[in-house]
């Protein structure tokens, strides 16, 4: 079979089987686009701004575990996918993102829409590739797709000149079936010595906790993960990127950790003996302050990527492999092994937990007559029986989503933690509607979030994704707004704007369905409404209280056992209470 | 600590600038590097001399052996090994000074490859302690240019960093 550059990169893509291809068309992909016209294997989607492009792309990886896939054309195409890009890398989302270049013989004379590409996202990819001989394209894009899908998943660029896809060259095609790399060889199994020494020192733990993140799911050891917390019976925290590996309706389950995380969650990190981490990294906002962290306790941390071990928290048995199998290992040693945990530790442990919970970290006031954006989250997950797949922007409405809609199943929450974009939750909601058009999809945000990717509304009336939107808008940036409060004496500089648009004209503009809710008691009504409409996106433009602030809260530069309450724990001290 | 990493990498455009572009984004620092193909034209080998405590250096190797181009990398300063670099010197010379510089060139067993009524080119290679002290036995105000290649180094008997 002989193609053209440009049928072969359709072709590698069918060949992968791409289901999605999400872009956006211009010079220096026009005969990519070419090839496009002539199948219908791989749907294209197209956005209206390359940022939610890779957003969409992004969410749907995040959704189906498969890889997303994304075309735009060079220089501005390119630029503008640039943050969608950064943010599947902070998040180690699998993904392919195919940049038109300028010909081969002009590239580096500044030429009509020239960027480097491979300069711009070398911090932000996993890997990227120029292909300057249409003979490595296939191999090419094998290696792409490999690199982004094995090991640490992440994002991978090829950068494809328009000389390279010219029609009129034509070549034989072969793809690769497999594809080996002699630089490149993840783990796979953790190492045996290790595994045992693990499980020792996880069976004779007091106080132990295990805290596992967004690896589990990626990963898909969310099985292995909820067979190991069961079959010990210790507690488990999640981090934001963690949510739905383990059951939050559980009783073992904690509460999320970390800087908005639950009072008992971050008070067991502070207080265990033994922390086992699995597919987390110790992130600045799960730590707090380092020289505090989880003072008393002895570490296991299980990692496909060595360099996210000892990387900021020293850690006793590292263990790098993939979580899926390192934690299938650990479960045979443990019903082998002689060692059983300590019954009587445990329920001393268990009861402790049990007074941190008693704290109650997340009630807030329901009867102040206003919308509470956390009760909307609440009624959300109860019009949506806890079964939607919950996309987010960034901000309060990104916590009280986390905090409120407790997540049963992996897959199902959706959001920009690592490199924390605004913008991301409508594309991203797109993106999983077109992967899972029979499961309910909501995109929670803000009135400031939505409105960086609000063009996207576009998109999904073209592709019929009815998504329902649920905007808490508080008139603020709010988390902008609640540090400005917390640390800057309430001087709100510029963290809000006086010429919000009306959003329920505006989604009709966009041929959807608007409604604006602002009594508290309209609230799950307009929810059930807007779910009903099976086949409408719907913009909820919900006026939320605007002083409300997300509690708990560990403060920049805190340590765990010095969360801020809601209401302050009088005069005790942490310790003291407990 | 000063450590000397040596690695294999594959040959292929933007691999030199994916480590510096580690080295600068993580805020590691570099005090030479130097590059070139090996026997084998699709490897080259890089030696990159950094200095940093335990912890930062485990870091750095991690994050370079993490880069899809890297094949295999040691840090030299564990194993026994020897060090060498180039350097070349320009040195004014007048009528009184010749003789006392070649004489010094001698001494540190360097080479005068290039000769003029007024000046010289010394070529020394050696440890990168032994070049500063050839430096700073001349005359600064003689010295016209220096320059050097950076520390490369390889381990000694008969194990290699090879595929």
């Amino acid at each position: 079979m002989e193609l053209s550059g440009g049928q072969i990169v359709v072709q590698c893509l069918k060949d992968e089987g791409v289901e999605f291809l999400f872009g956006y068309p211009g010079g220096a992909v026009l005969h990519l686009y070419d090839a496009l016209f002539h199948q219908e294997d791989v749907k294209h989607i197209l956005v209206r701004h390359e940022q939610a492009a890779v957003h969409s792309a992004d969410a749907y990886a995040r959704a189906t575990g498969k890889p997303g896939v994304v075309l735009v054309t060079s220089g501005p195409g390119a630029t503008n996918a640039v943050t969608g890009i950064a943010t599947a890398y902070m998040d180690s989302i699998p993904m392919v993102i195919i940049s038109g270049q300028v010909s081969t013989p002009v590239i580096g004379s500044d030429a009509f829409q020239e960027v480097d590409m491979i300069g711009i996202t070398r911090p932000c990819v996993k890997h990227n590739f120029l292909v300057k001989n249409v003979a490595d394209l296939a191999e090419t894009l094998k290696k792409a797709f490999h690199i982004a899908t094995t090991g640490r998943p992440g994002p991978v660029v090829v950068d494809i000149p328009k000389d390279i896809t010219d029609p009129k060259i034509k070549i034989p095609y072969k793809y690769p079936k497999k594809i080996t790399m002699r630089s490149y060889n993840p783990a796979v199994k953790g190492h045996t010595g290790q595994i045992k020494k693990a499980v020792e020192l996880l069976l004779s733990a007091q106080r132990p906790i295990i805290y596992a993140g967004g690896g589990v799911i990626l990963g898909d050891g969310n099985k292995e993960l909820i067979k190991l917390a069961q079959t010990l019976g210790y507690p488990i925290t999640l981090t934001l990127m963690g949510l739905g590996a383990y059951p939050a309706t559980d009783k073992q389950f904690v509460g999320m950790l970390g800087m908005h995380g639950t009072y008992e969650a971050n008070m067991a990190m502070h207080e265990s003996d033994v922390i086992i981490a699995i597919g987390a990294r110790f992130d600045d906002r799960v730590t707090g302050r380092l020289t505090e962290f989880c003072p008393y306790a002895k570490i296991i941390h299980i990692d496909i990527d060595p360099a996210s071990i000892a990387k900021t928290v020293k850690v006793d048995i590292p263990i790098v492999g993939e979580v899926k199998s390192v934690l299938k290992d650990m479960l045979e040693l443990i019903k082998d092994s002689e060692i059983k945990t300590n019954p009587k530790a445990l329920a001393a442990w268990w009861k402790q937990i049990a007074q941190w919970r008693d704290v109650q970290c997340l009630e807030y006031d329901r009867n102040s007559g206003l919308i509470k954006p956390q009760y909307v989250i609440e009624q959300l997950y109860q019009v949506t029986k806890g079964d939607a797949i919950v996309t987010s922007d960034v901000g309060q409405h990104q916590m009280f989503a986390a905090q409120y809609y407790p997540f049963d199943k992996p897959r199902r929450w959706i959001n920009s933690g690592g490199l924390g974009t605004m913008g991301f939750g409508l594309p991203a909601a797109i993106g999983v509607k077109l992967a899972y058009p029979e499961l309910d999809v909501a995109c929670v945000t803000g009135e400031a979030s939505i409105q960086m990717c609000i063009q996207e509304l576009s998109t999904a009336l073209q592709y019929k994704t009815p998504v329902k939107i649920i905007n808490l808008n508080n008139r603020y940036m709010g988390m902008v707004r609640q540090w400005q409060e917390f640390s800057y004496e309430s001087r709100y500089s510029h963290s809000y704007m006086d010429t919000i648009p009306d959003f329920v004209k505006l989604a009709e503009a966009y041929g959807h369905v608007g409604i604006r809710i602002d009594k508290p008691e309209e609230v799950r009504s307009a929810l059930e409404q807007a779910f009903a409409l099976k086949d409408r996106t719907v913009f909820l433009d919900i006026i939320t209280d605007r002083t409300e602030n997300v509690y708990p809260m560990i403060e920049a530069g805190k340590a765990h056992h010095e969360m801020k309450l809601r209401v302050a724990l009088g005069t005790s001290t942490d310790r003291e209470l407990a | 600590m000063r450590h000397i990493i040596s690695i294999l990498i594959e040959n292929e455009a933007g691999a030199l600038s994916r480590v510096a572009g580690l080295f600068s984004a993580r805020g590691y620092n570099i005090e030479s590097l130097t590059v070139a193909p090996t026997e084998d034209p699709s490897l080259s080998r890089m030696t990159l001399v950094t200095r940093g405590n335990d912890d930062i250096i485990e870091q750095i190797t991690k994050q370079l052996n993490k880069l899809i181009d890297v094949v295999k990398l040691i840090d030299l300063v564990e194993t026994p090994h020897v060090e060498r670099e180039l350097m070349l010197v320009k040195i004014k010379t007048t009528q009184e000074t010749r003789e006392e510089i070649k004489r010094t060139t001698d001494i540190f067993r360097g080479n005068i490859i290039d000769v003029t009524a007024h000046s010289y080119v010394v070529e020394m290679t050696g440890p990168s302690d032994k070049l500063d002290a050839f430096v700073s036995a001349i005359a600064a105000d003689n010295i016209i240019e220096v320059v050097r290649s950076g520390t490369t180094g390889i381990s000694r008997g008969e194990k290699g960093l090879h595929l």
